[in-house]
């Protein structure tokens, strides 16, 4: 208990206290507290426990860099795991649970792990698998169990969230006192500007060390500046991140309009796309741990942190303190210490050869220190230590910018910028305020001696921290994922030499944090046993994004049923009277079988295929991809598409036909129909729709540009039904009143008012034939059929009845035996292809395509019902030969059917085969058959 | 996301676009088979300048033949397509 709040002073508004808990219990802080500087002030110290070894942690820094203070905020759907402690601000009510503790954060059995440590070396994972599968095994309970992070919310998230895109000639990311100036004098000279900020308020620096800027607080300074942007046109936006840098200079902002585990008054989050004219990157440092043993425990923290806590949150994290430090950062937190009635316990200053040596107790009670030559124990409740300020250039990198190293800083700054992005004040390594406010008037494009000016006193924050002559035991570089020096030592000693090599075999930097702190020490550590200069060791790559973000801001508007727009056929309504079960196909809904009470899917489909067979059924094919195609050149231009013949079609003449992609394999198949001399129809699958509008639009456009030819997407133009079965064609002559055309021919008719196209195909293995109607003219016609059908004892069949029909005629359906690796040959299609001149045509001839040892179509016959996508083998536990594409069962009689792709196709005819499903543990033995299982010859539709 | 500057519709986000294929992939039907074999798979990934067909699939729906640097992404021009002979 020796974190304190002051009796006064901070940007806290002490008129509004807020009371949240923390595991369970109670504690209050005011409005502009974070988590973590309201739980100091409490006096609370342990936060957490580590990753893999469960040590206690407590607070590391003051923002965003945090690897330490991680909680769940918030409960039920709205629960944020792995939150920030110092990047929350609380709200009334918050309710905080600890992570990775059991029991409980005092009391932590997972903490005897950590007595063990060097049972989870660097490179613990790799080590174990290359030891074979039992030593996994042995470990896998025990290793699941104790690693991680806070368990991902189980219930729907209840909070809305949306995407903005924006514009702006200027967009500045972060509001310090250099991104403050280039804002006001970009928007001075007329830009229209966009400032970013990742806290609830401007200023940076400002809030934590006073200044006079331009004459007043600079605070004070900071919001005219929001304001005079905001009265110019100009966009602020607080608590928003900016957490990618993409290409063109587009950013993605991510705005908190709550914060984490808050419910929202409307929306939670919002996700900005920004595309800028120039972006300046004004994001300032991070400070760097120092390195030594038990540098994680309680009460260790950044020395910029400390004086945050001080300044901004009146809060005094610790009474009896040691500053350690590189730089003349420690003098301005030692000055804040003694201000603020803290006891300065020691001062460790590396540059004069101090050293410190190591940390003892949880929280901290004792340090251990070479001061000023003499090794000596001191009691402390609190260490601020600071190796140094590292530039932050992860914006600056993900847009392709080049780094230097910089001595005074002891880190990389940005150099060279491949887009149109500029780095200024401290991330550019300035040092001086008045420095830093100059730089960031003139990159605004404001005259230099129009700067705003300050009273502060020059300062200098470059330094680094000397590496340890000494690997210091249990000396943590990475924080978040528990990797220490010795683990990197180790690493290099195996031979990972690379910075990229070290970083996944030790997993530095791979927490969430993504080694905000640790990259420059880890760094540091490879340069000193590599004996190379940090520059010429580099950098692992920065990617976006910068935070871990949620995954509801980037779903955005776009879950739930709001995901895809749901697409109603013209029939919808004439099928809901009929309460089907639906099922999404492409981008619409089709009736998937229409089950009377008390009946079965199954059931239902049987009926329904049977009533195909035995009377006739009706089915809604509207979803079909059509394409009218006109022209002098129609039939020359379908040849490129189709590889089967299609210019002797005779008019009012169709025939099925495929389309290959490039590579030869089928693509696609469907009808063409002839209804012109110049005109023809193409139908095909509507799954592939878009695709095939897009090959057709490019064999057009960029393959046969010079053919006299119009290509339509009729898909939604026309309405389709098929009516099917022996019936079929006495019901339709019926209601026509004219002779319906035989087999695969094609009439113009009019029916119930509406005029369109009667077709004679059969895709059930029966006599049928589709009716295409403009979608406003198809329901009158559709409830006429109906009538008819139903009254003739017929059926309306859905999606699982048409495959029955089609598995048992053996006709291919795209996605299954057309599955994107089946040319024509290996779909007994041969007999149908052209010789050249088409599409994939070139692609055929390639001697791999011609192996009979190929998987090809063949059928399956079984006693029982054969498990669809299961494999096929020659004998049990044999290397698989196929799989079963397209299983069902006989219509009329009984037993399985299949179609299958099998090595050697119909050379294996007869075969004895077993089908051999074991995530379902099923095994049915087969015999290969031709792949046609109802009226080989086609008599049932023949003329 | 790359913003394309469509010569019909004006700058326009890349989410608005189809790429298609690299120039050189534009193959007629009929080529020799060992062409083909060589066009498409065995080409090399361009590291710099590259000459590609794009689409305004969701904008205009032209085809477009861009030019662009496959390491900056600088877009060096954007034309309708012209056919070629």
């Amino acid at each position: 208990m020796s974190g304190f709040r002051l009796p006064d002073g901070g940007r806290i508004d002490r008129s509004r206290p807020i009371a949240f808990s923390f595991d369970g219990r109670v504690y209050s802080g005011f409005a502009g507290d974070t988590l973590a500087s309201a739980l100091l002030a409490s006096g609370v110290m342990i936060f957490g426990r580590s990753f893999k070894y469960h040590r206690p942690r407590g607070v590391l820094g003051a923002a965003v860099e945090e690897p330490n203070a991680l909680v769940t905020a918030g409960q039920g759907g709205r629960a944020e795991p792995n939150t920030r402690a110092t990047d929350l601000f609380i709200s009334e009510g918050l309710s905080v649970t600890s992570q990775n503790r059991w029991p409980s954060l005092a009391v932590d059995l997972g903490a005897a792990i950590g007595l063990a440590a060097p049972f989870l070396p660097a490179g613990f994972y790799y080590k174990t698998f290359f030891g074979g599968p039992r030593l996994w095994l042995a470990y896998e309970h025990l290793i699941r169990r104790a690693a991680g992070l806070g368990p991902a919310p189980s219930e729907p998230d209840p909070d809305h969230y949306e995407h903005r895109a924006a514009f702006c000639d200027v967009l500045v990311i972060g509001s310090g006192p250099a991104g403050l100036a280039a804002a006001d004098a970009a928007s001075a000279a007329g830009k229209r500007v966009m400032l970013v900020e990742q806290d609830i308020l401007p200023g940076g620096s400002l809030l934590r060390d006073a200044a006079t800027v331009s004459g007043m607080p600079g605070t004070d300074w900071a919001a005219t500046v929001c304001t005079r942007i905001l009265s110019r046109g100009g966009r602020v936006l607080t608590r928003t991140t900016a957490t990618g840098y993409h290409d063109h200079d587009l950013l993605t902002l991510i705005e908190r309009l709550v914060e984490p585990g808050a419910a929202p008054s409307a929306i939670a989050q919002r996700l900005w796309r920004v595309r800028a004219g120039q972006v300046i990157l004004a994001v300032g440092t991070i400070e760097r741990p120092m390195l030594f043993t038990g540098n994680d425990r309680p009460g260790v923290m950044l020395s910029s942190a400390v004086r945050t806590y001080i300044e901004r949150f009146a809060v005094v994290p610790g009474r009896r303190v040691i500053v350690a430090g590189c730089t003349d950062d420690m003098t301005l937190t030692a000055e804040s210490l003694a201000r603020a009635g803290a006891e300065i316990a020691g001062l460790i200053d590396t540059r004069k050869g101090d050293a410190l040596l190591a940390a003892q107790g949880a929280p901290v009670t004792a340090v251990t220190a070479m001061i000023a030559g003499r090794k000596q124990q001191i009691r402390c409740d609190l260490v601020a230590m600071s190796g140094g300020f590292t530039p932050s250039v992860h914006l600056h990198s993900q847009a392709g910018g080049d780094l230097a190293w910089h001595d005074g800083c002891g880190a990389f700054i940005p150099s060279t910028s491949r887009q149109s992005q500029l780095t200024i004040g401290a991330a550019s390594a300035a040092e001086t305020l008045a420095d830093v406010l100059a730089q960031g008037w003139c990159a605004g494009g404001g005259n230099a001696g129009d700067a705003p000016v300050t009273n502060a006193p020059a300062s200098s924050w470059h330094g680094t921290a000397a590496q340890p002559d000494v690997t210091p035991r249990k000396a943590f570089v990475d924080f978040q994922n528990d990797v220490t020096a010795s683990d990197l030592d180790l690493a290099w000693r195996e031979g990972y030499r690379s910075v990229e090599h070290m970083k996944r075999y030790t997993t530095l930097g791979m927490a969430t944090d993504q080694g905000k702190t640790s990259n420059i020490p880890g760094l540091m550590r490879l340069s000193a046993n590599e004996a190379r200069a940090p520059a010429e060791v580099g950098l692992t790559t920065f990617r976006p994004p910068y935070v871990p973000v949620t995954l509801g801001v980037l779903a955005g508007e776009d879950g739930g049923h709001h995901m895809a727009p749901r697409r109603r056929m013209v029939l919808h309504a004439e099928h809901e009277r009929h309460a089907p079960l639906w099922q999404p196909l492409g981008y619409w809904h089709r009736p998937r079988a229409y089950p009377r009470a008390g009946e079965t899917l199954h059931a239902s489909a049987h009926r329904e295929a049977r009533a195909v067979r035995t009377t006739m059924g009706l089915t809604d094919v509207s979803t079909l991809a059509k394409f009218d195609i006109s022209g002098p050149d129609a039939a020359e231009f379908l040849e490129i598409v189709c590889a089967t013949t299609v210019a002797k079609l005779g008019i009012g003449r169709g025939r099925y036909t495929f389309m290959l992609r490039e590579d030869g394999m089928v693509m696609d198949d469907g009808t063409v129909w002839r209804l012109g001399e110049t005109h023809f129809l193409l139908t095909s699958s509507t799954g592939g729709s878009d695709r095939m509008d897009a090959h057709l639009s490019y064999a057009r456009s960029i393959l046969a540009p010079k053919l006299r030819v119009a290509v339509v997407n009729v898909q939604e133009h026309w309405a389709a039904l098929a009516l099917a079965g022996p019936q079929a064609r006495s019901t339709i002559e019926a209601m026509t009143g004219a002779a319906a055309p035989r087999h695969m021919g094609a009439s113009a008719v009019t029916i119930e008012g509406g005029a369109g196209w009667l077709l004679a195909a059969s895709y059930s293995g029966e006599r049928a034939f589709e009716l295409y109607l403009p979608g406003d003219r198809m329901v009158a016609a559709w409830r006429a059929i109906e009538t008819a059908t139903l009254a003739a004892g017929g059926a309306l069949y859905g999606l699982e009845a048409l495959e029955l029909l089609r598995i048992e005629k053996g006709h291919i359906v795209v996605g299954a035996e057309a599955s994107g690796r089946t040319t024509p040959q290996d779909l007994g299609l041969r007999k149908m292809l052209r010789g050249r001149g088409f599409i994939g045509g070139s692609a055929l001839a390639r001697p791999a395509l011609q192996s009979v040892d190929r998987e090809a179509l063949v059928g399956l016959e079984a006693d029982s019902a054969i498990p669809e996508g299961a494999m096929l083998l020659s004998e049990r536990g044999g290397t698989p030969i196929g799989h079963v594409s397209s299983a069902g069962e006989r219509i009329i009689g009984s037993g399985g059917i299949a179609l299958a792709l099998l090595q050697g196709g119909m050379l294996r005819m007869g075969e004895q085969l077993l089908v051999s499903s074991p995530t379902r543990g099923i095994e049915v033995p087969v015999r290969v058959v031709t792949p046609v299982f109802y009226d080989a010859a086609g008599d049932r539709y023949r003329d | 996301m790359l913003l394309i500057n469509c010569p019909l519709c004006g700058p326009r986000a890349q989410a608005e676009f189809n790429f298609e294929r690299p120039v050189e992939t534009i193959i007629g039907v009929d080529v020799p088979t060992a062409e083909l074999v060589e066009r498409l798979y065995t080409r090399t990934n361009a590291r710099g300048p590259s000459a590609e067909l794009w689409r305004h699939a969701r904008g205009c729906r032209a085809w477009l033949r861009i030019e662009r640097h496959t390491v900056t992404h600088v877009i060096a021009s954007v034309a309708v397509w012209e056919p070629q002979s």
